[in-house]
């Protein structure tokens, strides 16, 4: 591991400034994911802003029925707050099905947003990886991949400097997009809100960024609108339990007289960020709430997807997600 | 680069100067000869390393030591009061709820953590009532939450009865 000085600041505004002096620095919250990166010498920070403490652990009211999430608000804590888990169970769930109870304690909401992809290429300093070394090429591509990405990804070949096939490993996030969250941050420049799906990138012609935030920038809290409508997060993996998703949905369904009238869905594990599925929602408002309807958006959706040599299973995987989960929920409604 | 930080482990004020890449892991294993948690994948992966820390279970290898602070550490160590075993302890020993033990620290730490988040109503990926405040700790419910403890020995099948027995006699719902 690199040397680093270790910083506290008083708030988070002096750890801001800490960070802006520090080019090559970077924010620690839970560390669950940057201590383990800095091991495998995939981060190499100089200076280490510690924020756990700095930022907020509370989550408060918001006037139209939503909630505000401090950034520093552990996974475990935000899983069991009871306003979450009556107002937003997606949410719960998802961050149920997401690491183990270690992590959960440890791991923040702020935190979980800006962790990084597992791909194996990645985290292994002596394989190459647009990511992690820039221009160095891609091993997945014809490598193993069969955790990767269907949707969205760079494919120039295994030497493309842009290649990049590596998703975002958060269910979290993709409760909170499918939530229209909106996260908020600090900057040297004062303070920004933005749309959650606006914060994660595709991998476009620079895999090494996984958001749009600029260097410096603190996400202080993230912001959830009032839902209103049932929801449900389901994830599919190798295991039954401490696994990354092969393909993950958070889902939400408003259904009158039979009619879908609202319908938010999210997918997570096939893409370079959490994929808001907004062609199957488009096709799905004002259809009859049937399994041919959800098939049809679930297609309607996939249509784009590219799947490499080995992960061409998740297609149907995510389009019979899709269709069950709806099916469960418009029954739910029932 | 060295600091100097004061670690709270199993009771005892321990001043220790550290570089600061020193995980909590290593400063309890490496400089204090506290070798209760073992270091197993050091990743975060096996849950061998679990301790608590103010009572909440963390995985030591991925916790810088320099963030510590004034948190109460407690290893498995700790948890035995007055050289008397802890409740796990002993049920994990009726139980036969281990083969070569290495893991086994890292499981009683996590498993009091489990009891702490059950009282507590927190709920878990296997938890079919979200809404509910109450968690009925059922021998699904205890896989689910042991699920970040690995062991490569397969005693698996009788760690769930040992955490159940200390569930069931300190009055955790099942």
């Amino acid at each position: 591991m690199r040397e680093f000085r270790y910083e506290r600041a008083p708030d988070v505004a002096g750890a801001v400034a800490l960070l802006a002096g520090a080019p090559e620095g970077a924010f620690l919250g839970g560390g669950t994911n940057l201590v383990d990166l800095m091991k495998l010498g995939v981060a190499t920070p100089d200076v280490l802003v510690d924020v756990r403490e700095l930022v907020s652990r509370e989550i408060t009211e918001l006037p139209d029925g939503g909630l505000r999430i401090g950034a520093g608000v552990p996974n475990a804590d935000l899983a069991a707050d009871r306003r979450v888990r009556e107002r937003f169970p997606v949410l719960a769930q998802a961050l149920l099905a997401g690491a183990s109870g270690q992590l959960r304690n440890r791991a923040t909401t702020g935190g979980n947003l800006l962790q990084r992809t597992r791909c194996g290429y990645f985290t292994d300093v002596t394989k190459p990886c647009n990511k992690r070394s820039p221009g160095s090429g891609c091993g997945a591509l014809e490598g193993v991949h069969r955790n990767h990405a269907i949707l969205g990804q760079t494919i120039a070949g295994s030497a493309g400097p842009a290649t990049c096939v590596a998703t975002h490993p958060s269910d979290m996030a993709v409760a909170m997009v499918a939530l229209d969250a909106v996260v908020r941050v600090l900057g040297p420049d004062g303070e920004r809100s933005l749309p959650l799906a606006g914060l994660h990138r595709l991998p476009g012609d620079d895999p090494s960024r996984d958001t749009t935030l600029r260097h410096g920038e603190l996400i202080t809290a993230i912001d959830l609108p009032a839902l209103g409508m049932p929801s449900r997060y389901r994830k599919v993996r190798d295991r039954a339990s401490f696994a990354f998703a092969l393909v993950s949905i958070a889902a939400a369904l408003r259904v009158e007289d039979g009619v879908v009238r609202d319908v938010r869905l999210a997918l997570g594990g096939v893409a370079h960020r959490p994929w808001r599925a907004t062609a199957a929602e488009y096709v799905l408002r004002g259809l009859p709430a049937t399994e041919a309807s959800f098939a049809a958006a679930a297609e309607s959706e996939l249509e784009e997807a590219t799947p490499l040599r080995d992960n061409g299973f998740k297609v149907p995987m995510a389009r019979n997600l899709v269709v069950r989960t709806l099916l469960d929920l418009s029954e739910a409604l029932r | 680069m060295d600091t100097q930080i004061t670690l709270r482990v199993d009771g005892a004020a321990q001043p220790l100067t550290v570089d600061t890449r020193t995980t909590l892991l290593d400063a309890l294993r490496e400089r204090l000869r506290n070798t209760s948690p073992k270091k197993g994948c050091d990743h975060g992966q096996c849950g061998a390393c679990t301790v608590l820390l103010d009572g909440r279970r963390v995985n030591s290898c991925l916790v810088l030591a320099v963030t510590v602070g004034d948190a109460e550490v407690t290893t498995s160590d700790g948890l035995a009061e007055g050289g008397r075993p802890h409740a796990l302890h002993r049920s994990f020993v009726e139980h036969d709820a281990f083969q070569c033990g290495y893991c086994t620290p890292g499981q009683v730490c996590s498993a009091a953590g489990v009891l702490a988040e059950a009282r507590a109503g927190w709920p878990s990926a296997v938890t079919a009532d979200l809404a509910a405040g109450d968690v009925e700790l059922s021998d699904a419910e205890i896989r689910e939450r042991m699920s970040g403890n690995l062991c490569r020995c397969a005693a698996y099948a009788n760690i769930v009865p040992a955490v159940a027995a200390v569930a069931e006699s300190s009055g955790v719902r099942r």
